[in-house]
């Protein structure tokens, strides 16, 4: 029983956390270009966004430093690395010039996706296949998705 | 610098901001996990008995987040996708290739990564960010797309 809550619950965080994208405006790829184009018209809503996701993020990530285990069970995955690496650079790097070509990164892609975007659509599948010759072909040296 | 006072929508996306920041508060404390967009999706692609399901739920509860919020409080959100195919396809494998290899994106750096004083997701953020400016900076001012 409790399995099925879980999955409902997985399903509720999402939604919520869509429209937290919905609402600040981030589900908007011109609004993610308007604050990456610093030399231009500069919209700096993302910060607005950074500081209250990551103002109650603070809080909620404090309170599970004291926990040992998850409420619908098993143990805590949270990442314990603290090496920085080339691929994480180098990733991040690659990462933020696809975010700064289309303003997708996949939070909202997905939520676009929702709204009935076709171009939404095909940046899903274009990230899955990104994803995948990653895996295939650089993931040798490094276990990948262990930050999220 | 000029600001683009038309677009910017502060309490809104501070607002929402915080939305982000219980969503991902509440995954961490009931199911454990950092909620990292990039990472939970990826898990799709070789698919493990015991983890598709939680994923798949994730994945629909975003999809669905749109029409959630007509239903509920009415509200439309905007998406501009001004991109041709062409770039769409281009920044859609970068950022899924990009993501993997830097093992997170905006959700799992960015929010969660900063909300844990990871130093590894601040190494992260600055260099997606960073590049993130530069990219639209040339794109943008010196080619002029």
């Amino acid at each position: 029983m409790k399995k099925h809550f879980g999955l409902v619950s997985q399903y509720a965080i999402g939604i919520l956390f869509g429209w937290g994208l919905i609402i600040s405006g981030m589900s908007n790829p011109e609004k993610i270009l308007g604050f990456l184009d610093v030399a231009g018209n500069w919209d700096p809503s993302l910060i607005f966004v950074m500081m209250g996701a990551v103002l109650v993020g603070l809080a909620g990530f404090y309170v599970v430093s004291k926990k040992t285990g998850a409420f619908f069970g098993g143990a805590l995955h949270i990442p314990t690395r603290k090496d920085i690496t080339k691929p994480l650079i180098v990733g991040s790097l690659v990462f933020g010039a696809g975010w700064g070509i289309a303003g997708f990164c996949p939070g909202p892609a997905l939520v676009a996706l929702g709204s009935g975007h076709l171009k939404a659509l095909v940046f899903v599948l274009a990230m899955l296949i990104g994803m995948e010759i990653c895996e295939r072909f650089f993931s040798a040296h490094q276990k990948a998705s262990d930050q999220g | 610098m000029q600001i683009d006072w038309m677009s910017f929508t502060p309490l809104p996306s501070f607002l929402g901001g915080m939305i982000l920041g219980v969503a991902a508060s509440l995954y961490v404390l009931l199911h454990g996990r950092i909620l990292g967009i990039s990472g939970i999706i990826s898990g799709l692609l070789h698919p493990k008995l015991t983890d598709t399901a939680w994923r798949l739920a994730l994945v629909l509860g975003l999809v669905s987040a749109p029409f959630m919020a007509a239903l509920f409080f009415g509200i439309f959100p905007v998406v501009e996708i001004e991109s041709d195919w062409v770039a769409i396809v281009i920044a859609g494998l970068l950022v899924g290739f990009g993501a993997q290899y830097g093992s997170g994106c905006t959700s799992g750096h960015g929010i969660c990564g900063l909300s844990r004083l990871s130093p590894r997701s601040l190494v992260a953020t600055l260099s997606f960010m960073g590049a993130g400016f530069l990219t639209v900076f040339v794109l943008r001012h010196l080619i002029g797309v």
